[in-house]
């Protein structure tokens, strides 16, 4: 009988140690992306785009060519490079909530609505991780952070945003899903998700974007184990999950 | 019944996080009472009923990719 | 063949930048250059370009930063509140050294201001609009023809010293219809490669980093200071400026782009009346000629500025006379174009001072 790995660190993650906090989920997230990378064999041909946020180093992490935009501006910088490159490359954005939903807004639509081929990998915790716990676009209604001490006050400052909602109408969109990294099944989900959201550039047939329902211990001021049942408990229950648009089929 | 699978823990690259000990369906994940060099307590294998099945709940739920994954196999 | 033919300043720019490879243009319109995306988007398709109107300047000038991580050329073009919002964008390609040209048709400001010729974004073009420490090097035409020549120039400089570029253009040259001739179509193949640097898909290659970023603060002012040293190289090198007249003159005006060349009309009535002026026409803004005003300082009476603003450039000129002559200011802004008649007499009135 011999020992055989079965399970190790994708190639398509460097060996630097991630700079996340103990238990965030971006480096489920990252480790997830990249064994997709190394599935489908896209890792020389991608170019990654990091956001302003927690996964700023982003570029570090992965095992790619990468660059780092300016807040909120990842999906515009991908359509750049898309643009330059053409088809025979793969361009991802990693945004978080403010970067994506807030700052991002108008780019996070137009690119969706443009239908340019790149995908976007969405982390939804519900909060400012790196610049310290303050309200999101999709913080949840009563919810506390540092820029909402008494909660989030829904008729002063909206409800959280729904981004998969917000697209799903949108022509362009080949591909739109929401999934929860909250336990093993989730994740073994969200690593599906990404294989079909990564596919879908690769046939040409539009935008794909993967939410990717995840937790800030740090700023929630819980344990890394506790976090995963306080977002199971309030937000999947503010954030469904499910396929909201799939032009991409099955895959194997 | 012979050992089907084992893990091994980078314990210098792990934060203490916990949640490959949650995710272990068969608890055999826990922390040493040793610190690693950031001050963390590192999860470690403690298996001596070889009880693992090699399920990768461990790896799959592990933020900083410290678990290598082994099944044992006839070559 | 170099091809001769008349062309609105907006348009003209944007054939010289296909024929000098640009095969990528992203941007937004705006008043008094919208002609430009538009003969971009007919334009692009004919040479197998990509046009793409971006849902704004913001959005555009990113855009231009991540084609220009991939070493490809690429340029946009937009008016000055366009150019505001684009200022983080060029503070990013900037620190992230990379090469890209933009055009500034100036108007009058601030703020909405109106949709006339101004010259009123000097500071913004040349101390910096954008954050950090970095220059753009900006190039003032005062003609098409020359519009035409510094779009290649701006991106020869832009691949040279991987830095971006400014055509610091304003309503009048963006409108206006002259002859120019065009240059010939480069070949795409020779046009420089970037291949140590670009994102282009690791492929067999080591991978590579594309950031303006760095935590440590002993490494970002390294990198400064690397920045530093480059534009002093191109302070040595690409500094630019036309005296005209200025062999005999007795009084000098310093003047840059469309006010340049109104400046030539003001010196020719002069000369006609016995007065010998001359003219110093900066046609690099970034880098400044500072040596050549301040040589010229030694020769003449008095060197007045004349621009369409309060008064920008001005700066630069006191800073290299200094206290040596007399260095008074004609403007006009919001818009206004001043005709060489009002400058005269103001010129006349300043000789009057002694």
């Amino acid at each position: 009988m011999q020992a055989k790995v079965i399970l190790k660190r994708p190639e398509s993650l460097t060996d630097k140690e991630f700079t996340y906090c103990p238990g965030c989920l971006h480096g489920v997230a990252h480790r997830l992306v990249a064994e997709v990378l190394d599935e489908l064999n896209l890792r020389r041909k991608t170019i990654m785009v990091a956001p302003v946020g927690c996964s700023v180093f982003a570029y570090e992490f992965f095992n790619v060519d990468g660059t780092v935009a300016p807040h909120g501006r990842a999906t515009a910088v991908a359509t750049g490079i898309k643009r330059a490159m053409g088809p025979e490359k793969t361009v991802f954005t990693y945004q978080g909530d403010g970067d994506l939903a807030a700052i991002g807004t108008a780019e996070t639509i137009h690119t969706a609505n443009r239908g340019e081929k790149v995908t976007t990998i969405f982390i939804n915790n519900a909060i400012y991780g790196m610049t310290g716990g303050q309200m999101a676009p999709t913080t949840l209604e009563g919810m506390k952070t540092t820029t909402s001490p008494y909660g989030r006050n829904v008729d002063d400052a909206g409800y959280p945003i729904h981004v998969c909602e917000l697209l799903q109408n949108l022509k362009g969109v080949a591909y739109l899903e929401r999934v929860s990294l909250l336990d093993p099944r989730g994740i073994v989900n969200a690593k599906k998700a990404l294989k079909k959201a990564f596919t879908a550039q690769e046939k040409g047939l539009g935008y794909s974007l993967v939410e990717m329902i995840s937790t800030c211990p740090t700023n929630w001021g819980l344990s890394p184990v506790e976090s995963l049942k306080w977002a199971k408990d309030k937000m999947l229950p503010e954030f469904p999950l499910g396929v909201f648009v799939d032009r991409v089929g099955d895959v194997k | 019944m012979a050992k089907k699978a084992f893990i091994e823990i980078d314990s210098e690259r792990c934060k203490g996080c916990g949640l490959c000990i949650q995710a272990c369906p068969q608890k055999i994940i826990e922390f040493s009472a040793e610190f690693n060099t950031k001050g963390y307590h590192p999860a470690t294998p403690n298996d001596p009923n070889e009880k693992c099945p090699g399920c990768g709940f461990c790896y799959n739920n592990c933020p900083d990719t410290c678990i290598k994954v082994y099944r044992m196999v006839n070559e | 063949m170099a091809e001769k033919t008349m062309m609105k300043g907006t348009e003209a720019m944007g054939e010289a930048a296909i024929r000098c490879g640009a095969r990528l243009y992203f941007g937004y319109p705006i008043t008094p250059q919208s002609e430009l995306p538009e003969y971009m988007s007919r334009r692009l398709p004919q040479v197998d370009g990509n046009f793409l109107q971006a849902e704004s300047e913001v959005a555009a000038v990113n855009m231009i930063y991540g084609a220009a991580c991939t070493g490809t050329r690429v340029f946009t073009s937009t008016s000055s509140p366009g150019f505001s919002l684009m200022m983080e964008g060029v503070s990013y390609i900037a620190g992230a050294e990379l090469p890209a040209v933009f055009i500034n048709v100036v108007r009058g400001g601030p703020g909405l201001g109106d949709i006339q010729p101004a010259q009123s974004d000097y500071f913004q073009a040349t101390k910096g609009g954008g954050h950090g420490d970095y220059h753009l090097i900006v190039l003032s035409p005062s003609t098409l023809q020359e519009a035409v020549e510094h779009i290649e120039l701006a991106f020869d400089l832009s691949d040279k010293y991987r830095t971006p570029a400014l055509i610091l253009a304003d309503g009048m040259l963006g409108q206006m219809m002259e002859p120019v001739e065009l240059p010939e179509f480069k070949d795409l193949e020779s046009l420089p490669k970037h291949d140590s640097w670009s994102l282009t898909g690791m492929g067999n290659r080591e991978k590579h980093i594309v950031t303006s970023f760095d935590i440590n603060a002993d490494v970002l002012e390294q990198m400064n200071i690397r920045f530093q040293k480059t534009y002093r190289e191109i302070e040595r090198n690409e500094t630019r400026c036309e005296e005209f007249m200025m062999d005999d003159a007795q009084y000098a005006v310093v003047a840059y782009g469309t006010m340049g060349r109104i400046m030539k009309t003001v010196v020719k009535m002069a000369r006609d009346e016995g007065i010998k002026l001359g003219l110093i026409r900066p046609i690099t803004v970034w880098p400044f000629p500072y040596d050549t005003i301040s040589d010229a300082a030694e020769k003449v009476e008095f060197m007045m500025t004349v621009e369409m603003s309060v008064g920008q450039m001005w700066e630069d000129v006191r800073l290299a006379v200094g206290k040596k002559i007399p260095t008074p200011f004609y403007g006009r802004t919001g818009g206004v174009v001043p005709t060489p008649v009002e400058i005269f007499e103001a010129l006349k009135k300043q000789m009057e001072v002694k």
